[in-house]
């Protein structure tokens, strides 16, 4: 069982000795298993909040909660995957899945197993002693998502994991972590600003107005999918085009611009 | 003005330099500038160079000098470098070493190495200790500073990626500061090692008994300015040498990075 819970958490940042409010009133419970995405305007305390979950930022006021423990840490429970992949330049791949896993005290040749398993199921065959700067950009964020869902986590935090990618690459890994988190499914908290990866691959989208950040809204898309049976297309672009899928997306895109409209820029 | 030269244009500028050098020391001679016994032309330099190869000088060959230079310098740079950058790392990753350390590390780092020379010569002799510690405090500070700016300077995400894998103290220390810090800490290794290589001279010129900067004191008694000059020339040419041999050290410590 792992939950993620959000209870009335504000965020205060100061710059030039004034006080910024960037999050507000945030109460949120992400579900054991539980795919949520999280969309919003630029700016507005989205990624702040996966930071909370992963404990590399903290509240001003209220309670981040992983399983019902307050986060005072980052930890390999809660996987990261960072939106500039943060992979280590001088590792290789295999250095840098086993860097996490050498931590947890798992022997070699479970290790050795778990990277295999994970370097099979990421298309990272014949790579395995390559550095990050001789991958392309598709192939480093499968690293790094290999090297998270190897952690065995119970949470796992996306932030804008595809966002560096270009377009073609994006569909790709949007459909392999389909596949992934159905097979494997992990509590998931995913930021992002695109609409249709959000309704593509959550269970719940969460939609934030501009900042001061707070929960406009939350669409229920899992029973859509389910009742639609979404996930008898294998390819993204037949999802796509789905009447129940551009619905969805439509209703959120109108939600989102309300917020542009706005604001100033 | 950032064009890039052309290597023939570089060689061209390289040779312009160099025959200019030469030309304004015969020059000199030429002139009346100082006595000849006090200003050798380069041929004599050179064969003096070659001459104290095979002949003896203050007891020794060049490369017994030499080589007496070189060890004492080794064991200076080597501890100055195998002490200061695991310091320097952990100064930059634990915040109450560097409060202890840092106010203490300022004061000392502007005392100039040559100071040192007559504890050096008092607590550790004029052997090899002593100057040694002369050579160990010239190469010290930027061994130090330079890994602690390069821990200090380590994108945060690394840290952060780190964190989140559950990695502990030592671990980040050793493999994500350490090898994000090695260009400071290599740019830090070679202004040590040449700040260390010109410290052993003075500190030979005063303390030792033997090794190149002996040799250029008892040369200079002896008015003999050609072995003088063959004996700076020596010391140079071994500098460019060590700093060389670090630039390889590094580019063989990044060969798996990028550009």
């Amino acid at each position: 069982m792992a939950t993620i819970e959000f209870s009335k958490v504000t965020r205060v940042f100061k710059r030039d000795g004034k006080d910024f409010l960037i999050l507000d009133g945030i109460n949120l419970t992400v579900q054991d298993q539980e795919f949520v995405a999280i969309v919003g305007p630029s700016g507005c305390g989205k990624t702040t909040c996966m930071r909370m979950a992963a404990g590399l930022d903290f509240p001003s006021g209220g309670t981040v909660k992983v399983n019902n423990t307050v986060v005072t840490e980052p930890g390999p429970d809660r996987a990261v995957v960072f939106q500039q992949f943060a992979l280590f330049p001088w590792k290789s791949v295999h250095e840098n899945i086993d860097f996490g896993l050498r931590s947890k005290g798992v022997s070699k040749e479970e290790r050795e197993k778990l990277i295999a398993h994970y370097i099979e199921l990421m298309n990272l065959k014949g790579y395995e002693s390559a550095y990050p700067h001789q991958l392309s950009g598709g192939m480093q964020q499968r690293v790094a998502i290999a090297r998270a869902y190897a952690l065995n986590p119970q949470v796992l935090l996306m932030d804008e994991p595809f966002g560096a990618l270009d377009a073609q690459t994006r569909v790709v890994m949007q459909e392999e972590l389909v596949k992934l988190a159905r097979k494997n499914p992990r509590t998931v908290l995913f930021i992002t600003h695109a609409v249709e990866e959000a309704v593509y691959l959550a269970d719940r989208v969460v939609v934030m107005t501009s900042r001061p950040g707070t929960i406009k809204e939350i669409l229920d898309v899992k029973s859509v999918r389910e009742a639609e049976q979404w996930d008898h297309h294998s390819r993204i672009e037949d999802v796509m085009d789905l009447e129940s899928f551009v619905h969805l997306r439509t209703r959120i895109w109108k939600s989102l611009r309300e917020e542009h409209a706005g604001t100033d820029h | 003005m950032n064009d890039q030269l052309t290597r023939q244009q570089f060689w061209r500028l390289t040779a312009i330099g160099t025959v200019s050098f030469f030309a304004f020391w015969y020059l000199a001679r030429a002139l009346h500038f100082a006595p000849p016994q006090f200003l050798p032309m380069p041929h004599e330099v050179v064969m003096k160079l070659v001459d104290l190869l095979y002949n003896p000088f203050a007891g020794h060959v060049l490369s017994e000098h030499m080589l007496a230079s070189l060890t004492r310098f080794g064991m200076g740079f080597g501890l100055a470098a195998l002490i200061g950058i695991p310091l320097g790392l952990a100064m930059g990753w634990f915040r109450l070493l560097d409060d202890i350390v840092t106010p203490l590390f300022d004061g000392l780092r502007f005392i100039a190495p040559v100071a040192w020379v007559p504890f050096a010569a008092l607590w550790f002799g004029t052997g090899v200790g002593g100057p040694t510690l002369i050579i160990f405090a010239g190469a010290f500070p930027p061994c130090l500073i330079n890994a602690y700016r390069g821990a200090r300077n380590v994108d945060v995400r690394f840290l952060e990626a780190a964190s989140m894998l559950g990695v502990g103290n030592l671990r980040t220390i050793t493999e994500v500061l350490f090898p994000a810090a090695v260009p400071s800490i290599i740019a830090g290794l070679r202004i040590g090692a040449g700040l260390g290589w010109m410290s052993l001279v003075g500190a030979e010129l005063i303390v030792a008994s033997s090794g190149m900067g002996n040799l250029i004191v008892r040369a200079q008694s002896a008015i003999a300015t050609d072995t003088v000059m063959a004996g700076m020339i020596a010391i140079g040419m071994v500098g460019v040498v060590i700093d060389v041999l670090i630039r390889r050290l590094e580019r063989w410590l990044l060969k798996h990075r990028n550009a």
